[in-house]
């Protein structure tokens, strides 16, 4: 790499001759102020805040400025500090400011930044426009145009990463808004309520759709019987809303507080991935042996499932059938487990913590539910868990040794994986070669499952049924969408394909803390947070989903066979063909 | 249904499919694209939006942002009289928005959208020209010149009368 010499600030430093020169002044540790930039995400210098004096005519955005041999910088004069200013006082003059009633309260980069920038007024009047209404048709976000401030990160995330495309910049000048075609709701549009927008948003624009006040309901009403269960990647990222490292396991501490929380029963998702790879596995094995649809791909991401049915309708009947670990967790709660309880099923109220808010939209899909009853009843995030935590006075951090309540407390480490990219292949394979061969498999660290590669492919090689199984991975919608044109034109010849909607899988979904810039443009919160899923499969004593005893007892004692009548009834579910746009006015 | 009540639009639909192909697999196709779908539509609804986003593998999103950015783009159909009010600086300082709001009032439509009965349209406008003068507007190459508002009532209703 071919470096040069630049100043900044005074301070000579050599850097690769393609940077910027904010990525120079990180080199130099000089702070610049910046909103609308991202790392590998949006770098378009929209906003103007980074502006430094680069010896131009005009002061230049550090964003997206090169550098150049013997470049001088300054960062930091009045003419700077002025011109940032201004900036600054007119994005806020026509920003809705009540901070005291938004999500983003103390987790905004706008507020942070007129704190860091000394603003303690606001000299100009903004616009005369009227307020502009607010999306809420959608089951899992929430847009609220009036606090938008037109940095364009959802839009670059929507359309170049998950390559959905459904929010774009419209109108210009006072007018300008960031919205779906025609001012449509996300709802009516091909939105996959993956939720990543929601997370490289500095404002509270865009959020989630909010269930908290309908599980604080349940928890006052004395007739329910109100059991919570938590997904995989919640544990591995929730202690950032409470001061933890990135990348702490905090399993017992998310334990203790639901307990604490006054949940009747406290369960794990994990539980239900188990019965997932039983089903899924299954279903693999039928699939191979019996000449059915192949490759097999995996249901476990709504955000995967919608984005299929509207791009993909083809490939339709390649997705597995089974509901996903939480929508099946609800089945089996109110059948089997009402009945073991005698609990009437219609008293108890399912409620998931998930670090995805495109869990909301999937659980009220109408094919949800089991005789009647939805599977799920309210669907909250791993930061919509954390304002209820902090709401009722709980001391997350105290120590704690919490477990998991019985009778379907069991999980093994397979179920544990399915947080992270790879996770519910590694976990598919270990059972499915029990299936096949009758034996276990000696090493379950499978790593060429592991790992941030947007598209992983693999061979699995299957000693005694000489069957090489062909595997691929891939996760984030884009690397998604290039998969599966390989396998529409039938370029690809794949066995089973695990694809999951969120980049780095549901540790970095839609529904986990939101960690500003300043952190993403230094920290990769998909892999530190894989660290604390890997770290608790390693120390689970169980790694394989069928040595589950949980789910061992249920199949002996009610489902009968993976697969089978029962299992098909509770468990698994159907897909819809979807438009890809919207077709009327 | 198109005004005229003939099925021209399997005819409209065949020439925007033409124009589509014409440009699939140049770069940068998209506003020569639009340009002669509103030749053809005359403005530039969903439907059509949605074949040359379709078309021309260029996100919907994207094709409306386009759309709504250019001014010479309409997403409403334009009426057989359109009225162009001038809201350029000199215009603008001379009234041109009291003009203006008596139209919408007038008409009862908001700027860029036509009459239901397809008279006529209403659009605000860069300057024309004509800054001598001001406040003015333009109803199909009629221009009228320092207009106050209490003067829309009878230029509209001159109109109204010429259909009738
Ligand atoms: S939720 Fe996902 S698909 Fe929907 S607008 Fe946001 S980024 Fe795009
Ligand atoms: S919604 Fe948020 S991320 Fe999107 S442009 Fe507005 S402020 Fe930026
Ligand atoms: S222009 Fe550089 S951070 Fe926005």
């Amino acid at each position: 790499m071919n470096m040069v010499n630049v100043t900044i600030d005074g301070i000579k430093v050599q850097v690769p001759e393609n940077s910027t020169v904010l990525e120079a002044a990180r080199i130099a540790k000089v702070d610049i102020p910046t909103l609308c930039y991202l790392k590998d995400i949006n770098e378009i210098g929209a906003c103007r805040m980074c502006v430094v004096d680069v010896g131009a005519r005009s002061l230049q955005a550090a964003c997206v400025y090169p550098v150049s041999e013997g470049l001088n910088v300054k960062t930091n004069t009045k003419e700077i500090r002025d011109a940032r200013r201004i900036t600054l006082e007119l994005i806020l003059s026509s920003h809705d400011r009540n901070c005291l009633q938004c999500v983003r309260n103390k987790s905004c980069e706008l507020q942070s930044l007129a704190d860091n920038l000394n603003i303690r007024e606001i000299r100009y009047m903004g616009t005369e426009e009227k307020k502009k209404p607010l999306d809420d048709f959608s089951a899992s976000i929430v847009r609220d145009p009036n606090k938008c401030i037109l940095c364009r990160r959802c839009v670059s995330m929507c359309k170049n990463v998950q390559t959905v495309a459904v929010i774009d910049t419209m109108e210009r000048g006072y007018k300008t808004i960031v919205s779906p075609a025609f001012e449509k709701s996300l709802s009516e549009v091909a939105c996959v309520n993956c939720g990543q927008c929601i997370n490289v948003c500095p404002v509270g624009a865009l959020s989630e759709k909010g269930e908290v006040a309908k599980v604080w309901e349940a928890l006052a009403n004395p007739d329910l019987h109100v059991i919570v269960q938590t997904a995989p990647a919640v544990r591995a990222a929730i202690g950032e809303e409470f001061g933890l490292p990135i990348g702490t396991r905090a399993t017992k501490n998310m334990v203790a507080s639901l307990k604490k929380l006054g949940f009747d029963k406290v369960f794990d998702t994990n539980t239900a991935a188990d019965l997932t790879i039983m089903e899924e596995g299954t279903e693999l094995i039928h699939r191979i042996q019996e000449g059915g649809k192949l490759p097999l791909i995996t249901s476990c991401s709504p955000g995967w499932i919608k984005f299929c049915e509207h791009n993909f309708p083809e490939l339709l009947d390649n997705l597995s059938t089974c509901k996903s670990p939480h929508q099946m967790f609800g089945a089996i709660l109110k059948s089997y487990y009402a009945d073991k309880m005698g609990i009437d099923p219609s008293k108890i109220f399912v409620v998931s913590v998930m670090p995805c808010t495109a869990k909301k939209f999937e659980s009220e899909r109408p094919e949800m539910n089991v005789n009647g009853l939805k599977d799920v009843d309210a669907v909250i995030t791993t930061r919509e868990l954390a304002t209820m935590i902090k709401e009722a006075g709980i001391n997350f951090n105290e120590v704690s040794d919490e477990h998991f309540d019985d009778p379907m407390g069991d999980a093994t480490g397979a179920g544990v994986i399915f947080g992270a990219t790879g996770g519910v292949m590694e976990a598919a394979i270990r059972t499915a070669y029990r299936l096949l061969e009758g034996e276990e498999l000696e090493d379950v660290n499978i790593c060429e499952a592991r790992g941030l590669d947007g598209i992983k492919e693999f061979t699995v090689k299957l000693p005694n049924t000489g069957i090489e199984l062909k595997a691929a991975v891939a996760h984030g919608l884009g690397n998604a969408r290039k998969l599966m044109e390989k396998v529409r034109s039938g370029e690809a010849d794949y066995h089973f394909i695990e694809v999951m909607a969120c980049p780095g899988g549901c540790v970095n979904g839609g529904g986990q803390p939101i960690q500003p810039a300043s952190v993403r443009n230094c920290i990769d919160l998909r892999a530190e947070r894989a660290k604390a899923i890997y770290e608790e499969d390693e120390a689970s004593v169980l790694r394989r989903s069928h040595e589950n005893p949980t789910i061992q007892k249920l199949y002996a004692e009610f489902l009968g066979q993976p697969c089978g009548e029962k299992s098909h009834h509770l468990l698994h579910t159907h897909y819809v063909k979807r438009d890809l746009y919207p077709t009327e006015d | 249904m198109s005004k005229c009540g003939c099925t021209c639009s399997d005819a409209k639909e065949k020439q925007l499919q033409e124009i589509i192909e014409k440009y699939k697999n140049t770069e940068g196709a998209l506003i020569p694209v639009l340009h002669e779908a509103q030749e053809v539509y005359g403005y530039l609804p969903l439907s059509v939006q949605s074949k040359i986003a379709e078309g021309l593998n260029v996100p919907l999103a994207e094709v409306y942002g386009v759309v709504t950015f250019y001014t010479q783009f309409s997403l409403y159909p334009k009426g057989a009289y359109k009225i162009q009010v001038c809201l350029g600086t000199a215009c603008y300082v001379k009234g041109a928005a009291l003009v203006l709001n008596e139209l919408q009032k007038e008409l009862g439509i908001e700027v860029g959208k036509c009459t239901e009965d397809g008279k006529f349209s209403l659009d605000a406008c860069r300057c024309i020209g004509a800054c001598g003068l001001a406040p003015v507007i333009m109803i199909n190459d009629d221009v009228y010149g320092r207009l106050k508002p209490e003067d829309v009532k009878g230029i509209i209703q001159k109109y109204k009368d010429m259909t009738e």
